[in-house]
């Protein structure tokens, strides 16, 4: 049979995830082609996420599209060139630049447009909406030099709108013709509740306004209202609502429904044979739906018919959590008690700024919908419980209220039947997820995230996710155990906790009282980090030196042929030219190998055991230290030259980073920690691919965090804007100290914020706002640890005792090991191949370079 | 019969660490733990490297083992088989202490496998 041929118009969310589906479900495996196209010039982005682009997340990572998804040759993404007509007799669509290609199905996902109000003056300069990467852009450059703005609009949007004009120090003014904020989605008390909160942000909010006309002033803008004083800002966005985009399908004589949006029926398909419409353009089973969830289930509802399947769309759930300003506000279910005989049960609490309204049957055994202002630590339990075949309490209150044991309060997991939708967006239950759990053999939330999807989209149900797993796994005899190893039933984190309140100074005391048995490569390393981490004495007196792994054992990093090499500090990668030639005297007279690192230092390899001392002697003399290549430490703080040389930098770059690699040197922590430091926006250092990255900015720093390389690589996400050094170094303090208290071990900090229950909000309140009292605690160990620092190699040094370690054979100190061999390479050492070391391998105290 | 070779005195082997020491041109890793001392071939099949006596040593269940330090494979200290790969082990020499001083001598057969 022929292939046969799917155009899809549009690639938004709805869109994109349409052709995923395509892809997944099996239509291209069975003969579709698929071709998408998009009016935007970039390819389908996480629209529901936009507002992160302000806080730093950047474009790539908006992308929903993964790398290489299009490069399958059925599929076919044409950008920026939009559909501009459609012939439904002979099944075409033409795009603006001029082709035509003709379809065996249509789907239209077009999306909406913002709806700006008919105003007199409602558009020209300073004016904007907030729908897409393009608008975001141009309001970031509007807002340079401008300092007030105005949001037009008090819904779900406006406030995001209103959140992302403060961040750019705009002083924002939200105007709101109902007579409270979120009309449609919170009550007449929520909407009191949620003012105060937006108030308390700084944000200025004037409810039932009218706004009539835009006048253009010589300096910005005035809005003049029907009543009340007029407000003059310098720009204004439109968040008034949004109109489905369906001229389109106008001009193609499709049935459009009264309100808007292209009139289609339970299977999605619009009045000509073989055309569909998805999304926010479509008006379905009665509306149009604002919300990405609907429009996922009405691509499902495609691509299933096209397979030949029974799906039908028949309305979907409008449940809604505000995501920004710190805000908790969440509306679920039958919200407004529309339903017969419903109950509204409300718990306010004024002072604290918390309003919960739970709507519940005339029984008050069934939970219908609610509100929650405030507190929405709630909202994902409860929201799949409304309408649910569940019983509630004999207390609703018990569902909303803070619980005497500090839990948190509602039902939990376990009380979800199978059937109740735990993830909204990706329409996935938790029946779906325990079954990934139970036969899909996921141990985690990654695992059940890359299995269902669950998750994926706004995140909201990721703390459910995880209780879920946890619930399953242990029903399972599995459990998530975090055990650290067959020795200690502790996690690394519960470990650092007893031996930092029972303040442990010992392996023995911590193996008698916490563990069993004689210790392994496990937790021998991870305790003598935990110790090193709490006390900087000598890691390697007493039994200290039982515990260190390869290569603190020998403070060097042990190479694959048993030698080691040696990593002086070169903090912020500024080197004089004495040391430099320190550093290539002392690989000359030992005949190291000498390479430049990617950590910008040097690095010297090749030395053998007896060696070590013998190199660091030299070094230590010169003035140099430590580097810790071989400590589960600070490695480095790489820099650009910054202010000083550059002409773009705008803050000394080179000494912060410095002053940062000389303050955290040589911290022991659960994992490596590296760090960056830009003197402007160009990045140089590369910072944000650090776990701790700062870039220079005119007012000051920005701080990142949670950035890896490696094998997973991240960019860190923005965390403080144009701070002054001391709050820099202060915050940065308290989140590696953190760290260092809670981390899993070998946990680097990116999985351990991604792990992080409230993410980057937590952290910044454990650390700025000092939610958890623990700040003090974090300052002082921080302090210690920069007090008490001294180089291990010079302690080594300055002891016979401790050098007595470094030794080739306990019988015939002295004697090189004569197993290693080395052979020449562009002019220095590389370690012999087994076939070139020859037959004399194990015997003989002979050690040669051979030459060739 | 057994031809014990003195290596140094029970002092100078750290306590749950190991070190090297030449026999006759062979490499053997000494250990000392808390129940008596163990030698086994200082060669880490693996990775062909000389090095097992710098591995930290433990147990693994009720067996005591050192784990090489490049790949961490742990090894019987009693029997040297690798307990990740029993298909793999170290040589194991006999060891003692005579008048204060550790000896050494080589096995009277190789580990079979
Ligand atoms: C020497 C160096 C490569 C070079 O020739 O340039 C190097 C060498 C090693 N790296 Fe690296 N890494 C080096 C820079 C990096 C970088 C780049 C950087 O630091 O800017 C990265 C990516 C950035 C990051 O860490 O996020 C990097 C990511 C890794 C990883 C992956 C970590 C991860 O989170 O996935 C490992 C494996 C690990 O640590 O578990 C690793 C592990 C290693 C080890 C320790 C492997 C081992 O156990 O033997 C290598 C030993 C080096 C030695 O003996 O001295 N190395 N390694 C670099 C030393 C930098 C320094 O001056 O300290
Ligand atoms: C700031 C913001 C925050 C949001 N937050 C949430 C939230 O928290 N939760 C939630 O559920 N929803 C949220 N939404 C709504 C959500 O983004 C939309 O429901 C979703 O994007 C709809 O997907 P869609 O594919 O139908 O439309 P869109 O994502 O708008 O995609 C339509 C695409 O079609 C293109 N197009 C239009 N005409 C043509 C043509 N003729 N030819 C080719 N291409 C064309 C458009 O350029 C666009 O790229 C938010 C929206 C915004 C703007
Ligand atoms: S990051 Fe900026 S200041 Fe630093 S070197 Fe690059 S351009 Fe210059
Ligand atoms: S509910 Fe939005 S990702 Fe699950």
């Amino acid at each position: 049979m022929s292939r046969r041929t799917l155009v899809v118009v549009g690639h938004g969310m709805v869109g994109h995830r349409l052709v995923e589906l395509a892809v997944e479900r099996g239509l291209v495996a069975a003969g579709w082609d698929v071709v998408v196209h998009a009016a935007e010039p970039v390819p389908a982005y996480d629209r529901v996420g936009l507002s992160s682009w302000f806080r730093g997340t950047t474009a790539e990572e908006l992308s929903l599209v993964e790398d290489g998804f299009f490069d399958s040759p059925a599929l076919d993404l044409r950008l920026d060139d939009p559909v501009v007509s459609i012939d439904v007799e002979a099944r075409t669509v033409s795009s603006r630049c001029g082709t035509v290609t003709p379809y065996d199905a249509l789907v239209l996902a077009t999306g909406s447009t913002a709806f700006v109000p008919p105003i007199p003056g409602s558009t020209g300069r300073g004016r904007f909406v907030y729908r897409t990467l393009e608008d975001l852009e141009q309001i970031r450059a509007a807002a340079q030099g401008a300092r007030t703005g105005a949001v037009i609009g008090g819904g779900l949007l406006g406030l995001e709108a209103a959140d992302a004009l403060r961040s750019l120090d705009l002083s924002t003014t939200v105007v709101e013709f109902a007579p409270r904020l979120m009309p449609l989605q919170v009550d007449e008390a929520g909407g009191q509740a949620l003012l105060r909160l937006v108030e308390d942000l700084g944000v200025a909010v004037r409810t039932s306004a009218a706004t009539q006309v835009i006048e253009e002033r010589e300096s910005g803008l005035r809005l003049v209202f029907a009543d009340g004083e007029p407000l003059d800002v310098d720009l204004v966005v439109f968040s008034a609502g949004i109109r489905p985009d369906d001229a389109l399908a106008r001009g193609a004589g499709l049935h459009t429904a009264e309100r808007g949006g292209v009139l289609v029926d339970e299977t999605c398909a619009a009045s000509a044979p073989d055309v569909y419409a998805v999304g926010e353009c479509a008006s379905a089973a009665g509306r149009c739906w604002g919300l990405v969830a609907p429009g996922y289930a009405q691509a499902e509802v495609v691509v299933d018919r096209l397979l030949g399947g029974r799906r039908t769309f028949t309305g979907a759930d409008l449940s809604t959590k505000l995501k920004l300003m710190g805000i908790d506000v969440a509306s679920f279910g039958d919200s407004h008690a529309s339903t017969a005989g419903a109950l509204e049960l409300v718990y306010a609490n004024p002072v604290a700024g918390v309003y919960s309204k739970l709507v519940v049957t005339d029984d008050a055994r069934h939970l219908l919908g609610g509100i929650l202002v405030g507190d929405a630590s709630a909202y994902p339990v409860l929201r799949p419980l409304a309408g649910a075949d569940v019983v509630l309490p004999a207390d609703p209150a018990e569902l909303v209220l803070p619980r005497l044991d500090g839990a948190s309060p509602g039902p939990g997991a376990a009380a979800l039947p199978t059937t109740a939708q735990v993830c909204s967006c990706r329409d996935v239950s938790k029946g779906e997820i325990c079954t990934a759990v139970r036969e899909g053999g996921c141990r985690d939330v990654a695992g059940v995230k890359a299995c269902t999807g669950a998750g994926t989209v706004c995140g909201s149900c990721v703390g459910l996710v995880k209780d879920l797993v946890q619930d399953e796994l242990s029903t399972l005899g599995v459990a998530m155990s975090s055990a650290l190893c067959e020795h200690f039933d502790l996690s690394r984190a519960e470990l650092f906790e007893v031996v930092r309140v029972q303040g442990i100074r010992s392996w023995s005391t911590l193996l008698a009282g916490h563990g069993r048995g004689l210790g392994c490569d496990i937790c021998k390393p991870t305790a003598a980090s935990i110790l090193a981490s709490l006390d900087n004495a000598y890691v390697l007196d007493g039994e200290r030196g039982m515990l260190q792994d390869t290569n603190d054992h020998m403070l060097a990093n042990l190479q694959k042929d048993g030698t080691y090499s040696v990593v002086p500090r070169i903090p912020g990668g500024e080197v004089t030219p004495a040391h430099l030639i320190v550093l290539g005297q002392v690989a000359q007279d030992f005949g190291l190998y000498t390479k430049i690192t990617g950590g910008q230092r040097i690095d010297m390899f090749g030395a053998r055991v007896e060696q070590l001392p013998l190199i660091w002697k030299r070094l230590v003399d010169a003035g140099m230290e430590s580097g810790h290549a071989y400590g589960k430490s600070l490695r480095t703080v790489k820099s650009c030259v910054g202010q000083t040389w550059c002409r773009y930098g705008v803050q000394d770059s080179t000494t912060l980073a410095i002053e940062l690699e000389l303050r955290y040197r040589g911290l022991r922590s659960p994992h490596k920690v590296k760090m960056g430091v830009s003197g402007c926006a160009r990045e140089c250092a590369e910072a944000r691919s650090k776990d701790f990255g700062v870039i220079a900015t005119e007012n000051g720093w920005n701080l990142y965090v949670g950035g890896n390389g490696g094998f997973r690589p991240r960019h860190a996400d923005l965390f403080l804007q144009d701070v002054d050094t001391e709050t820099l170094v202060r915050t940065i303090d308290r989140v590696l100290m953190l760290y260092v208290f809670t981390a899993d071990r070998l946990q680097r900090t990116a999985p351990w914020i991604e792990a992080m229950e409230g993410g980057l909000d937590h952290l910044r309140a454990v650390v700025v706002d000092d939610s958890l009292g623990l700040c003090r605690e974090l300052d002082t160990a921080m302090e210690r640890h920069v007090a008490t620092y001294s180089d291990e190699w010079a302690d080594t040094l300055a002891d016979p005792q401790r050098l007595a370690r470094f030794t080739s054979f306990v019988n015939a100190p002295g004697v090189p090991d004569p197993s290693i061999a080395f052979v020449r390479e562009r002019g220095q050492i590389r370690p012999a191949r087994p076939e070139e070391k020859g037959p004399t391998l194990v015997s003989g105290p002979r050690l040669e370079v051979v030459r060739s | 019969m057994n031809d014990w070779t003195s290596i140094c005195p029970t002092g100078r082997l750290p306590v749950e660490r190991g070190m090297a020491a030449l026999l006759d041109g062979e490499q053997v890793a000494l250990f000392r733990t808390a129940d008596g001392l163990h030698a086994l071939s200082n060669r880490d099949p693996f990775s062909g490297a000389m090095v097992m006596s710098r591995g930290i040593i433990g147990c693994r269940g009720r067996r005591p083992m050192v784990a090489s330090p490049i790949y961490k494979q742990a090894f019987d200290l009693e029997t040297g088989r690798c307990l990740d790969d029993p298909t793999v082990g170290l040589e194991v020499y006999a060891v003692r202490v005579d008048a204060g001083m550790v000896q050494v001598a080589r096995p009277a057969r190789a580990l079979s496998a």
